[in-house]
């Protein structure tokens, strides 16, 4: 019996001891934690993607409280909503930000752009691109082998096994941006989503001069600057053979679509154009 | 017992058929497309525009930065244009094309076969000669020559070792280049023990180039200083620091160059290059390449210049086989397979192997069973398994601290993986991101 006093004593000493250290040392060394970062965080989606340029939701999160202003902060993934709500949270205003959405820039698909060799080694992106540069004609295009859709943890990005390109499911893209760094190529590019999705954008990053990227591929670019000379708007640039459309000063009129000799420029989601339009007619002479 | 390097190692099957084929020269086609990046370092500028009349040994390439070689004129004719064109990078890059137009040689530049034994220089003019000569690393890696003759200060070289190990499989090219021109290696050697100013020089040969062994026991006798140091076969042993390990018994520390250990390594067929450039005034425009295959009709060596592509050489031993797989540029082990026949013979081609389609096919990758064969076999006491999951992962600090830019790139782990791993290709993958991040953190 005298065993089992001293050894519930003992312990229980044990015990009140370490309660009364702890308790000290909680006392003593409290840090005093804003609690916006907690209210913040939850308004955050918890996806802790680093699409923000921060290790994860509770660093934004932190990085919010501290920041004077909202305006170099911008969670792509919440969108300008949890921004406002950040927003709200914190008595500050958020700058309004376009949503973003990833566009793949190639349009190399097999039928496109023959296959020259056969790649036999690890089906990595980066493995292959240090290796050479890729089994078709054009050493700037997709490799296809996929590191853009292991990257993305919101499954919105997918090789399509029949053009071998990556295809984003527009619902579910958040411009993170994990695939376009993790693309060796750097084909990938965050964009506007522009109104009612509808986006224009070249869809080819060869900058080898036009036969050579012609030869290659049906669909490449070949920087013959058409393009640029109808756009009414300056929105078009041609550095090393390609052509750019920067996403600021394009107003979507579409006039550089039907004018492209290799149909490299793509437009998304607008609405088929009327029978009517002269710009039809160019484009039949063209595929013709 | 015969030395070799005491860290892992493994022992492929030689398969070296060209062995004792005399070498012959390649005739030079219409038109040669010599890259503007032969070596390791930053790629020459050209100094010949389109139109340009030139000869065998004209410079049309010039150093830009230190670690750099010059590039001259494997043939004479007409510069057609600067392009970029495929080579054995895999990527299209700066390329000299020529329309060929006779054989002319520049006048400076000694054709005959006599042997020079005599060289008066002092260290420095020789160094600059080979330099100006666009000397690189023969063995395969490219580093230019000249770079490695001027030790970093604080330092001083007591032994030359001549890297005549020749492991690779297949590859027979130093092999040959040995028993044709011993005379010539044993006067380039004098003349590197001079430029690095030591009057010790090993000559390190396998043991299953026993004829090589002999002749050059018998020729280093009138050659003060030199001796032969026969060694057992082991790959990779032609690796700079394994073969210092295997000859001088001494480590070159983690990060380190062998000038630490007060040991130069220069392979047999630059020993040879320095010959013809400080003697005889000749540039690197050609060199020798083991054509090879097992089903290549007729395994040879050549005498290839500088730009002649693949497949002329190809050809020339009987063309290519049906049942090609892959195209390697180099020897098995550490070769590169080439996307394109197109693509020109440069300084650092020793070999071109074809392997058949049954041999090519990479078998698919099944999950480690954590046999600890990669650690066993990699001689640079690394573990190629833990490395390949940190790159995997993206782990470049713990890779760093893993010595993973220790890798020598020998490919023994993946050789030796019973599950089929690609162990090389993660660990080149990674030790390209950590070098990277290394760079940047300096800068």
């Amino acid at each position: 019996m005298s065993v089992l006093l001293s050894a519930v004593a003992t312990l229980g000493a044990i015990g009140a001891g370490s309660a009364a250290i702890l308790y000290f040392v909680g006392r003593k060394f409290h840090v005093e934690e804003d609690p916006r970062i907690e209210k913040v965080q939850e308004a955050l989606p918890a996806a802790n993607c680093g699409g923000c340029g921060f290790p994860g939701c509770a660093s934004f999160a932190n990085a919010c409280v501290k920041a004077e202003t909202l305006d170099d902060l911008y969670c792509p993934v919440g969108g300008q909503e949890t921004m406002d709500r950040v927003a709200g949270i914190l008595g500050k205003s958020a700058a309004t930000a376009a949503k973003k959405i990833a566009v793949v820039r190639c349009s190399g698909s097999c039928d496109e752009r023959p296959r020259l060799n056969l790649y036999d080694g690890v089906s990595n992106c980066a493995i292959a691109a240090a290796l050479y540069g890729g089994d078709t004609g054009c050493s700037f295009g997709c490799l296809g082998l996929g590191d853009c859709e292991e990257s993305c943890t919101f499954d919105a990005i997918h090789i399509n096994p029949a053009t071998m390109l990556p295809e984003v499911v527009e619902d579910k893209c958040t411009a993170c941006g994990a695939c376009v760094k993790a693309c060796p190529k750097d084909i990938i590019e965050l964009r506007k989503q522009g109104p009612k999705s509808r986006r224009i954008y070249v869809s080819c990053v060869n900058k080898d001069k036009g036969a050579v990227a012609k030869k290659a591929c049906n669909v490449a670019c070949i920087g013959c600057s058409k393009c640029q000379q109808v756009c009414p708007f300056e929105a078009i640039t041609i550095e090393n053979n390609l052509a750019f459309i920067i996403d600021d000063k394009c107003r979507l009129c579409r006039k550089c679509v039907p004018v492209c000799p290799t149909n490299s420029i793509l437009e998304l989601n607008f609405p088929p154009r009327k029978e009517t339009a002269p710009a039809v007619k160019e484009e039949v002479t063209a595929n013709a | 017992m015969l030395k070799t390097f005491r860290i892992g190692g493994i022992h492929p099957k030689e398969n070296k058929f060209s062995a004792g084929k005399a070498i012959q020269p390649i005739a030079i086609p219409a038109q040669v497309i010599i890259p503007l990046t032969q070596h390791i370092g930053a790629p020459c500028q050209p100094v010949v525009k389109k139109g340009d009349k030139v000869k065998v040994g004209t410079l049309i390439g010039k150093t830009v930065g230190f670690v750099s070689a010059n590039i001259h004129s494997s043939v004479s004719g007409t510069v057609l244009k600067i392009d970029k064109a495929l080579d054995t990078s895999g990527y299209k890059r700066d390329s000299v094309f020529i329309q060929v137009e006779g054989d002319q040689w520049e006048e400076k530049i000694d054709c005959t076969p006599t042997l020079l034994k005599e060289c008066t220089l002092s260290s420095k003019e020789i160094i600059d000669k080979i330099s100006a000569a666009g000397i690189v690393g023969m063995g395969g890696a490219t580093f230019p020559t000249h770079v490695k003759l001027i030790p970093p200060p604080g330092t001083k070289a007591e032994t030359l070792i001549i890297n005549a190990v020749e492991c690779e499989p297949y590859l027979t090219s130093d092999h040959q280049l040995m028993m044709e021109k011993t005379e010539e290696i044993l006067v380039g050697t004098t003349i590197l023990m001079k430029a690095i100013n030591v009057n010790k020089a090993v000559i390190g040969i396998e043991n299953n180039k026993k004829d090589a062994i002999d002749k050059f026991t018998t020729a280093v006798k009138s050659y003060p200083g030199i001796t032969v140091q026969p060694l057992k076969v082991q790959y990779p042993q032609g690796g700079e620091k394994q073969l210092i390990d295997a000859v001088v018994r001494r480590q070159v520390p983690s990060g380190a160059l062998p000038i630490s250990v007060g040991v130069v390594v220069q392979n047999v067929g630059t020993a040879f290059a320095v010959y013809e450039a400080v003697q005889k005034n000749k540039p690197l425009v050609e060199r020798v390449v083991t054509i090879t295959g097992k089903e290549i009709k007729n395994p040879c060596n050549v005498l290839s210049r500088v730009g002649i592509p693949l497949n002329n050489l190809i050809d020339f031993a009987g063309g290519l086989p049906e049942t090609t797989g892959k195209i390697v540029c180099g020897g098995p082990m550490m070769g590169k397979a080439v996307a394109s026949m197109e693509i020109p013979v440069t300084k650092g081609t020793s070999g071109i192997l074809v392997i058949p389609t049954l041999e090519s096919k990479r078998n698919n990758m099944k999950d480690c069973i954590r046999c600890t064969k990669c650690i066993n076999v990699c001689p640079m006491g690394l573990s190629p398994t833990l490395l390949m999951n940190l790159t995997e992962y993206s782990e470049w600090d713990r890779a760093e601290k893993n010595r993973i830019t220790d890798c020598i790139e020998c490919g023994s782990c993946s050789y030796t993986c019973p599950s089929d791993r690609p162990l090389l290709d993660y660990i080149r993958l990674g030790k390209g991101k950590v070098m990277g991040i290394i760079r940047t953190r300096k800068n």
